[in-house]
């Protein structure tokens, strides 16, 4: 659905030329909710642009829904940004119309006549449920609310895509939530392909099918959420992991003297991740009794990524040397992420 | 007061309502689209262009730094061209044009400028064009914003008509030089004074109710 070959954007100022984007290629396909995670000045703001042309790539080619938008016109480009809708961070509407004007507002610059703008409009505000705001105007709504008038107003002229920039950094958790909430409906409802960029894991964690971590004007690290949550191969990847995977460890054991090695009569401590199915597993009741081990759990916690379970588990495992090494090896074999995070005594 | 003292404000009364509101109209067709072109090629906005925010910048400016009184003796022949005659009240009105355009264009220009450059760039996300920009949305949204900045400029032309006087123009201003001043007739000067003011308070207070109405940003 969207295709960016070799793009590349460079900004030219007095001070010198900053590559905001370095020969980027990505392919994202029908129906998919796409992120793209990164600090600010990574680059992910102009990667955005690029897929609608509001940035102008400085190279390559930006391909969406087999159209070349690089080698368009500028009036051709403007009938094609009908197909993509966007959202913005803070929202960008229009203060002087009303909720509904807002979201006729793009079928209006279609030229499209009264009657058939209100066919189109009045079943945009009862799927973002503002049937009873729409005569408000914006300064007159929470942000939730003026952002589901914005994604009202992208979706009016049924686009393909839509693109979400930062669309939640101005919200709150809960509205936060929301948003995703009716992001990932219309996905499926509308079948709808949706790029996003945020700095939030959160965000990402909750809605996304694949993600591309971006650093520098580069894309890092790219795959499915799952794999990117489970197994992270860069340092900013994982940093961006630790921001929602509790990691940190609890005020004792982080006092508590640890050795990296182990020592006679210390005991191991481990972090056990389970996903998907394993989370099911009785686990813990099987090591104790095949390898004759006392567990202590310390920190447990469950999780979801787009919908499958994800756990992580902080154990202590007591015993003879012998049969904490066995048991730590039945561990790895079942295919667990496990880490030994160190030996206390 | 005697009744033709009376009939005498009278019509400078609308001799002055006649020479600012005419002026204050063609002022704003004149600086409405330079306000908009300046706003639209400057850096970084929709049609960038930076020759022609260059040339139409210095001529607002040279216009804005001539003193009116200065401006309006310069033009005389471009007023005889346009209007027959440069006495009177009607002859006023291009000199006072001239002045008030450029200055309703910077009005404008800054007005527009203060749009959020994110209302612009969403537009442009759904395919709207410059002119359909300008028209629907830069305009729009800094309406309440224009209206204070041209009620500005109505109160400033009517302080410039006083000055008309000189060319013959006629108005308050003039007869309150004439009578009040040169003649020593504190009454007509005091009558005169109260009615200016009485003018600008009214405009000013229209200005602030219509930009008010139009102004959707409060709750």
């Amino acid at each position: 659905m969207i295709e960016l070959q070799n793009v590349e954007k460079t900004y030219h100022s007095k001070h010198g030329n900053v590559q905001a984007l370095k020969k980027t290629n990505l392919k994202i396909s029908a129906g998919e909710i796409f992120g793209v995670i990164g600090l600010s000045g990574a680059g992910k703001s102009t990667l955005i642009r690029c897929i609608n042309m509001l940035e102008l790539p400085t190279g390559g080619k930006v391909i969406v829904d087999g159209k070349e938008l690089t080698a368009m016109k500028n009036s051709q480009l403007r009938k094609a940004r009908q197909n993509i809708g966007m959202i913005f961070q803070h929202f960008n509407l229009l203060a002087c119309r009303t909720v509904y004007d807002n979201i006729a507002f793009p079928l209006e610059i279609q030229g499209m006549d009264k009657n058939m703008i209100k066919q189109r409009v009045e079943p945009l505000l009862d799927l973002v449920g503002l049937k009873d705001r729409k005569n408000h105007y914006p300064a007159q709504l929470s942000g939730g609310q003026k952002q589901r008038v914005g994604i009202a107003r992208a979706l009016a002229s049924n686009p393909k895509i839509l693109l979400c920039d930062e669309a939640t950094s101005a919200l709150d958790p809960q509205t936060t939530k929301s948003i995703l909430e009716l992001l990932k409906d219309i996905n499926k409802r509308l079948n709808l392909t949706i790029v996003l960029i945020t700095h939030q894991m959160q965000v990402v964690k909750e809605i996304c099918d694949r993600v591309a971590v971006i650093e520098d004007g580069v894309i890092i690290e790219e795959g499915t959420m799952f794999d990117l949550f489970t197994n992270p191969q860069t340092p900013t990847t994982k940093e961006f992991i630790s921001s929602i995977n509790n990691v940190e460890l609890p005020e004792i054991i982080k006092n508590a003297p640890m050795s990296k090695e182990y020592l006679e009569g210390s005991r191991p401590l481990v972090r056990l991740s389970f996903i998907g199915d394993s989370a099911g597993a009785p686990l813990i009741s099987t090591l104790i009794k095949k390898y004759d081990v006392d567990v202590n759990i310390i920190y447990g916690n469950i999780d979801s990524i787009k919908e499958i379970p994800y756990g992580t588990l902080l154990i202590e495992i007591n015993g003879d040397r012998e049969h904490i090494k066995t048991a730590i090896n039945y561990l790895h074999e079942r295919k667990l992420k496990i880490e030994v995070i160190g030996y206390v005594s | 007061m005697s009744p033709e003292i009376l009939n005498l404000l009278l019509k400078s009364f609308w001799e002055t309502c006649y020479m600012v509101a005419a002026s204050a109209i063609l002022a704003t067709l004149v600086g409405m689209p330079l306000g908009i072109i300046l706003t639209v090629t400057s850096k970084g906005h929709i049609w960038e262009n930076k020759s022609i925010n260059a040339i139409l910048g210095a001529i607002v400016n040279a216009t804005r730094s001539t003193p009116f009184i200065i401006l309006m003796v310069a033009i005389i022949p471009l007023t005889r061209i346009i209007v027959g005659s440069s006495i009177g009240t009607t002859a006023a009105i291009v000199p006072l044009t001239i002045s008030a355009a450029p200055f309703i264009a910077r009005i404008i220009e800054s007005s527009l400028l203060e749009i959020d450059p994110g209302v612009i760039e969403a537009s442009q996300s759904m395919g709207a064009s410059p002119m359909q920009i300008i028209l629907k949305v830069l305009l729009p949204e800094a309406m309440h914003s224009i209206v204070l900045g041209v009620t500005l400029a109505i109160i400033s032309l009517i302080g410039y008509s006083a000055m008309a006087g000189a060319l013959g123009g006629g108005g308050l201003g003039d007869l309150a030089i004439r009578y009040g001043y040169q003649r020593f007739r504190m009454d007509i000067m005091i009558a005169t004074v109260v009615i200016l003011i009485a003018q600008v308070q009214i405009v000013q207070s229209l200005g602030n109710y219509i930009s008010s109405k139009l102004n959707k940003n409060k709750m």
